[in-house]
């Protein structure tokens, strides 16, 4: 249905169609952050000892996160007098756009996807450089000396893990020979790449936490230090969209990685009978658990550590993988 | 032409790192510090002055809230220069409950020292469970005692209340399942590459230094120094007590964080000879006079705390209140070196330095 839409010549019923899709993409993206916090917060507090929210919403805190939310949005909007205030409010919406506009790309089973373009990989990549700006930009707007150090020490981190991330997936591009998601998932019908590729699985996962700011590469907002980073100034609505930039961003390189190292919507053997978007699903909160429990465990990098680790480190490894990977396809395929 | 200038930041008084109402006013280039000003004093309730109007029962209140994560140690230094001014003689119950609750103070002490300084360096859970195991102690000082924090447990010539029904064999049955669990601890932090990586070589300072700063505790223990006033100066009844005094070389980070971890080990094991010497019997006061007055002179006492040496100076004529009391605070003489140890160094490190050093605001600000 997606390909046909795709293909026919726009029109306002297009145009209306593309529209709700792309609603019904949001809510559901919006109801996983809802229970995405619920969930860290549960298993950080099984972790830890905690029972975590147990009394909104019934049994286990069901409607803690929609509470939080709706306190958010009554909030009142501040904004500092000093700050920048155009840039001010133009920068969580562009950190929180991009992360919705890489989910385009993502297959979710071999039925449910929502585009097909032969670079969907190099979409992603591309359109998830743009948040750095957005996290940058609110880190100097605030006029705050914490948001600029958190700024950019968030630029410099996610510059530097980029590479390796990008680097860590060519050898998967070389032996699919495509950089379209879906032939990437269909390729591994029968093996996963985690088996094929277990460094790049490995400099992917790490690679991927420093991305998305978490422990133990949480240094754009650490608390400890930091205060809170980034968006010390932030509060309200707009310190909800960084909230939730994050967590889309969880969901979309929780699947990224489901797609590319995962095996995707491919069942395990013998297993089949489970429809692919239940394996998508158990594969991808297998992910987001790990993420969970990175956060529970680990201490924090510091900035010079995680300067070096990148650039020393990740990325010679990654291109240790690239030429493996090149041999290996030159030798067997 | 690109102007760079260096910024001024500061960290605190509200800031979540510096365990209270500390503020440092920090010079910084990009996140290089150069120049650290400590500013203190926000909590400084002269609790020297007002010891002047009170008895020396009275102060003992007052002493809880200095150092408030080891407050019984507070309590014995007071009660403890007293006694060596009216000379007098202490029950061997009163001395044994006395080494017990202070022992356990410095586990607790050195419990919360952990977990927060783990927070400080972004692990979140094993502030939780240190706090699991503290919480074991608090109640069990608070059995005995009446209070969690403030425990205004010990007089002069000996202590408030006797242990209840069942409190021994509740201390003794804790001491094994906190070396369990101290086990647990190093298992998940104290191999951690990143933990390691973060205090290792991190505000490392020699004992030269150290002694000319004149620090105290974990902090000059951490450089080689063996100096721990239980051993080299024994008060109460330590000298009847088998342990050893964990003393690093390196003084970094790295060494303070295993000297402070290998204390632990050293009180469960007073903690556990002294349960197995306890007298079942016995005064837990000694004859002390209805109103207390030391004889006119001076003393000084000093004993060492989960912090470092803590001393009391009290000048006395012979009345009821002393003339000039004054504490030597091991928090504040150990922030000294603070501002030494930050030149040079970025932001992250300040965090790890502040925490490793261990200091009570209360204390500090007296």
């Amino acid at each position: 249905m997606m390909n046909d839409l795709l293909h026919s010549a726009p029109s306002l019923s297009n145009t209306l169609i593309f529209f709700a899709l792309g609603a019904s993409l949001l809510m559901i993206v919006l109801g996983f952050v809802t229970y995405a916090i619920l969930a860290e917060r549960k298993v950080m507090g099984f972790m830890q000892l905690r029972s975590g929210p147990n009394k909104v919403g019934g049994r286990f805190g069901l409607l803690q996160t929609v509470a939080d939310v709706l306190k958010l949005l009554l909030k009142e909007d501040t904004i500092p007098k000093a700050a920048d205030r155009p840039l001010f409010i133009i920068a969580p919406v562009l950190a929180f756009a991009p992360a919705f506009m890489v989910l385009a790309v993502i297959p979710f089973s071999d039925s449910l996807r929502f585009s097909d373009i032969g670079i969907g990989l190099l979409y992603y990549i591309a359109i998830s450089g743009i948040s750095t700006i957005g996290i940058l930009m609110g880190g100097w707007a605030s006029n705050n000396k914490y948001a600029l150090l958190g700024g950019m020490r968030s630029a410099a981190q996610m510059i530097s893990y980029e590479v390796p991330l990008v680097m860590s997936v060519i050898g998967i591009i070389l032996i699919t020979g495509s950089l379209n998601l879906i032939e990437i998932v269909d390729a591994q019908k029968n093996l996963a790449f985690i088996f094929v590729q277990p460094l790049a699985f490995i400099i992917f996962l790490i690679a991927s936490t420093a991305e998305l700011n978490r422990t133990p590469f949480d240094l754009p907002e650490a608390e400890s230090e930091l205060v809170a980073g980034y968006h010390v100034e932030y509060s309200g609505f707009r310190w909800a969209f960084f909230m939730l930039t994050e967590y889309v961003y969880l969901f979309a390189m929780a699947s990224l990685t489901t797609v590319l190292f995962l095996g995707g919507w491919h069942p395990v053997p013998f297993l089949g009978f489970i429809p692919g978007v239940v394996w998508f699903a158990i594969k991808f909160s297998l992910v987001v658990f790990i993420m969970i429990w990175f956060r529970a465990t680990l201490p924090r990098l510091r900035a010079d550590q995680l300067m070096s680790f990148g650039w020393k480190v990740l990325l010679p490894l990654a291109l240790l993988n690239i030429f493996i990977s090149a041999v290996i396809k030159e030798i067997w395929f | 032409m690109i102007r760079t200038e260096e910024m001024l930041l500061n960290v605190g008084p509200q800031h979540p790192s510096t365990h209270g109402v500390f503020r440092i006013v920090l010079k910084i280039d990009g996140e290089i510090i150069t120049d650290a000003t400590p500013v203190i004093g926000y909590l400084h309730r002269g609790t020297e002055k007002l010891a002047e109007d009170l008895q020396y029962t009275q102060i003992i209140p007052y002493t809880d809230r200095m150092d408030y994560l080891s407050a019984m140690t507070n309590n014995y230094v007071i009660c403890h220069a007293v006694e060596t001014m009216m000379d007098m003689e202490i029950p061997d119950r009163a001395e044994y409950l006395r080494v017990l609750v202070m022992e356990l103070g410095r586990v607790a002490s050195h419990l919360v020292w952990f977990g927060t300084y783990l927070l400080d360096i972004g692990a979140l859970s094993p502030f939780l469970y240190a706090f699991r195991e503290r919480e074991m102690i608090i109640n069990l000082l608070n059995e005995i005692s009446g209070a969690r924090l403030t425990f205004n447990y010990m007089r002069v010539g000996g202590v408030k209340w006797d242990a209840p029904d069942g409190w021994i064999e509740k201390v003794r049955e804790f001491v094994p399942h906190m070396r369990k669990e101290l086990a647990g601890y190093h298992d998940l932090v104290s191999g951690n590459e990143i933990f390691l990586n973060r205090v290792h070589d991190v505000g490392t300072y020699s004992k030269e230094d150290a002694l000319a700063y004149s620090l105290s505790g974990a902090n000059l223990r951490c450089t080689g120094v063996d100096w721990d006033l239980r051993k080299q100066e024994p008060y109460s009844i330590y000298d009847r007590f088998n342990f050893n005094v964990p003393v690093t070389e390196k003084g970094d980070a790295w060494s303070r964080y295993q000297c402070r971890m290998a204390e632990i080990e050293e009180s469960l094991k007073i903690v556990e000879q002294a349960v197995e010497q306890f007298p079942s019997e016995g005064a837990i006061m000694a004859k002390v006079p209805r109103i207390i007055k030391p004889p006119a002179g001076e003393t000084y006492v000093r004993i060492e705390s989960p912090r470092g040496e803590i001393g009391c100076y009290i000048a006395s004529k012979g009345k009821k209140e002393p003339y000039r009391l004054k504490f030597r605070r091991p928090s504040f003489y150990n922030l000294q070196i603070l501002s030494k140890l930050l030149k040079g160094e970025n932001i992250a490190n300040l965090i790890t330095i502040l925490g490793g050093i261990d200091i009570v605001l209360g204390e500090v600000d007296g």
